[in-house]
């Protein structure tokens, strides 16, 4: 099955090992992700912010470069999937907006690209029973929870495609690669987003009481789906080890790193080592990675 | 003819059938009462739902007037006012009822443990062969064929062999029956919002949130825990007891849009039952108002914060989940504009009263309209809310919309008399 796919500028620069281990793993379900040719930024979340037909024009260029590829568009950033998404929405159903951008980016595009998450992909297109069937390493005995992107889930009726406030494609995944999801609070708080710009200890808080909830269940790593929560999530637990006592480090992974380790590609290909909790000894425990990896 | 035996439904054929008419009852499940026959005690005078309501059911079963099919369901309706043909669908209960003396014998010595997810909320169990409560009426059992092992293994047969008027029959069919009447009343009643509906508040995987009619069933002396409040995951007393007022109602952007109008009452009543058996315990009621409009409401809300020290907090829930055996409240408290988090030992959702999925097949039949979520339509919503809009079928009780039982009761009692004054015109 071949499927367009927009990396996103977030994918191409800090989210290396995302986007690696997304092509690898999908690559080997049989899924070929095929990079739009010479794709732009989507304008992450300003494009939704104001009601400006020109501010979509980014997006819309997107999915009119997928439009002459397939019918499917595949993200793995979650914001990206969001803009898209929505950006697609708003052709789809308001024909003004859709005419004038249509106009300024000198296409005809009626939004017939269906924008889906990879996650989705995995979920609807491969299945992940097929996908169990592919487990050369199962992650047995691996405690993980499970984090959301709210990117992917809000607003519910224009994006998401997962049970809003209690998703659980995430999990589904992780149970069929052998590891033992955990049931816990924090699968979509917030982690504080942006608010690392304009209030950092509130910031740090969020993720704080996400991590502690985490450990309190029994989880040995994070699992999540969105770069900009992996971000936060991993950054601020530097700073937690000293501010917060007790506070213990957890390692946090984008689901497509485990996926692709369980299906027996090479770990030290996805930046493992870029982690701020280094999630290698952790890892190797488990049997998931050579004891000789540095 | 009567629809649905719940309160509506038995309301409405006694005073039928007191004033001298024929009637025919139709109820799905094997025995009558509806969801009043698994509540505790009612608002707000606090009487024994089972006490007040078995005098009824029994009458229903005795009277020579009243044709009992329950078990059953209608098939089709043709016809008009004065002159409905309705064909009636009976169910095989496996057991043969005209001989049966409802002994329970069966019931007693049957192998196979079933948990009753509908009358019992989860909650308690029952065997494959069964009454929904030891004061059914009929008190005739059932057997499952889903549960029952001579049907899934094709051994046991144990039934059978203790019956001791031979009443047990495995190769029961479905029967149709044939019936005429002259008007028909509709009262099919309502359901609750299952929990799997409420992803915030662990979309029914917590062991310890449950729903408010399980927790009748707890405070039931007739019920599981013989009314001991015992949670379900380890069956400790919960000393810490939260009740979630409007789970799914007034939430037009994820559920149901209305007020289900009477969980502000029950949740008081929850509340204060619950303080009445575990005298040591906390009981904290989030909402978003209190809607007590009705005689004595008010007072008895009063009461449970005054007398039972209930504590209210005015504020939605955000989100449920379990962590270290207790269930954690993460809410917000709007009047004193904090966020709020409790560790509770049992979590109660009042959630929202909605409409039976088959009453859209059942209005089609009937040739009826149904509202924007599934309800029973009235023909006027001021002038004529026991008409249905088809000449001779009168509505009545919660199939409408969310009723209490003096209203529900109120509303059988005059579909019922809108019948008579069409029996009296014929003469
Ligand atoms: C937790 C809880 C606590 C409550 N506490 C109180 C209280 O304290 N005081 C109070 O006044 N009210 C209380 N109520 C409300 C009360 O339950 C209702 O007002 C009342 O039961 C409504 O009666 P009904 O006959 O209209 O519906 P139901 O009780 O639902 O009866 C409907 C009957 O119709 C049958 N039926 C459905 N569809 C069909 C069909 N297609 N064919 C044949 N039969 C069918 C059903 O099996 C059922 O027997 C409470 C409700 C809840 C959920
Ligand atoms: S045959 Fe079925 S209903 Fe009868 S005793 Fe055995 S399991 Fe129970
Ligand atoms: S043992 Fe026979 S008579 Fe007694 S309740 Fe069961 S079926 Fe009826
Ligand atoms: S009756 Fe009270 S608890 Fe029920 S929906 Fe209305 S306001 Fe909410
Ligand atoms: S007294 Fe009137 S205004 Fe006040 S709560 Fe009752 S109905 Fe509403």
């Amino acid at each position: 099955m071949k499927v367009s796919y927009f990396p996103g500028c977030t994918l191409n620069t800090k989210g290396k090992g995302f986007d690696r281990s997304v092509r690898e793993a999908l690559a080997a379900l049989g899924v070929e992700l095929e990079e739009l040719p010479d794709w732009n930024c989507c304008g992450a979340s300003f494009p939704l912010l104001v009601d400006n037909v020109l501010d979509l024009a980014g997006p819309a260029r997107v999915l009119v470069a997928a439009s002459a590829q397939g019918d499917k568009l595949a993200t793995a950033c979650t914001t990206c999937y969001n803009v898209l998404k929505r950006t697609n929405r708003v052709i789809r159903l308001d024909r003004e907006r859709r005419e004038r951008l249509n106009y300024f980016i000198e296409a005809d595009y009626q939004g017939q690209v269906e924008v889906m998450d990879v996650l989705q992909i995995l979920r609807d297109e491969v299945g992940f029973e097929e996908v169990k069937a592919k487990v050369q390493k199962s992650l047995s005995g691996l405690k993980v929870a499970c984090y959301y992107g709210c990117m992917v889930l809000r607003p519910p009726a224009e994006v998401a495609y997962d049970d809003p406030e209690n998703p659980h494609a995430l999990d589904e995944l992780m149970a069929s690669l052998g590891a033992e999801p955990v049931l816990w609070g924090g699968k979509v708080e917030c982690c504080g987003n942006y608010l690392v710009a304009i209030k950092p200890e509130l910031a740090m808080e969020m993720s704080y009481r996400i991590i502690s909830s985490a450990y309190r269940a029994g989880a040995e790593v994070l699992v999540t789906n969105c770069p900009l929560c992996q971000f936060n999530l991993d950054r601020w637990q530097r700073d937690l080890v000293v501010k917060k006592g007790g506070f213990r480090p957890l390692p946090v992974l984008y689901f497509t790193q485990l996926l692709a380790i369980a299906l027996g590609l090479d770990p030290t290909r996805y930046e493992l080592e870029k982690h701020y909790v280094d999630p290698k000894p952790l890892l190797k425990a488990k049997g998931l990675l050579d004891q000789e990896v540095g | 003819m009567v629809i649905g035996a719940g309160i509506a439904g038995i309301q409405a054929a006694l005073d039928i059938a007191n004033a001298g008419y024929e009637v025919v009852v139709v109820e799905r499940l094997p025995s009558i009462g509806g969801h009043m026959l698994q509540l505790s005690e009612t608002f707000p005078t606090l009487d024994c739902s089972q006490c007040i309501l078995t005098p009824r059911t029994v009458e229903v079963g005795r009277h020579e007037k009243i044709k009992l099919y329950t078990y059953s369901e209608v098939e089709s309706l043709e016809g008009e006012v004065g002159n409905f043909r309705v064909r009636i669908r009976r169910y095989p209960s496996y057991v043969n009822w005209d001989i049966c003396t409802g002994c329970g014998v069966c019931q007693e010595k049957c192998p196979k443990r079933v948990i009753s997810t509908d009358f019992e909320r989860g909650i308690g169990k029952r065997k494959a062969i069964y009454t929904l409560s030891p004061q059914a009426v009929p008190n005739k059992p059932v057997i499952d064929p889903e549960n029952c092992l001579y049907f899934t293994q094709g051994k046991c047969r144990v039934c059978e062999r203790f019956c001791p008027v031979g009443a047990i029959d495995y190769n029961q069919k479905e029967r149709i029956f044939e019936e005429e009447v002259g008007a028909v009343i509709v009262a099919t009643g309502y359901e609750l919002l299952p929990l799997t509906e409420l992803g915030e508040y662990g979309a029914g995987t917590i062991p310890d949130v449950i729903d408010s009619l399980a927790f009748e069933r707890l405070l039931s002396a007739s019920g599981p825990t013989a009314g001991k409040i015992l949670r379900p995951s380890d069956g400790k007393e919960p000393k810490v007891v939260v009740f979630v007022q409007c789970a799914g109602s007034r939430d037009p952007e994820r559920h149901m849009p209305y007020c289900s109008k009477i969980c502000c009452m029950y949740t008081a009543k929850h509340a204060m039952l619950y303080r009445h058996r575990v005298h040591d315990g906390q009981a904290i009621i989030f909402y978003i108002d209190i809607r007590s409009a009705g005689k004595g409401y008010e007072e008895f809300i009063h009461r449970a914060v005054t007398e039972d020290r209930v504590l209210y907090i005015r504020g939605k829930v955000a989100r449920l989940y379990q962590e270290d055996g207790k269930v954690v409240v993460r809410g917000v408290d709007t009047l004193s504009g904090r966020q709020v988090e409790i560790a509770a030992d049992l979590v109660v959702l009042a959630v929202a009263m909605v409409p039976r999925p088959e009453t859209r097949a059942l209005a089609e039949k009937l040739g009826l309209r149904l509202d924007e979520h599934g309800f029973l339509e009235e023909e006027d919503r001021n002038f004529a809310p026991l008409e249905s809009g088809r000449p001779g079928i009168f509505l009545a009780g919660a199939g409408t919309g969310p009723k209490d039982i003096p209203e529900t009761v109120s509303q059988a009692s005059g579909a019922a008399g809108k019948v008579l004054s069409l029996f009296s015109q014929w003469g």
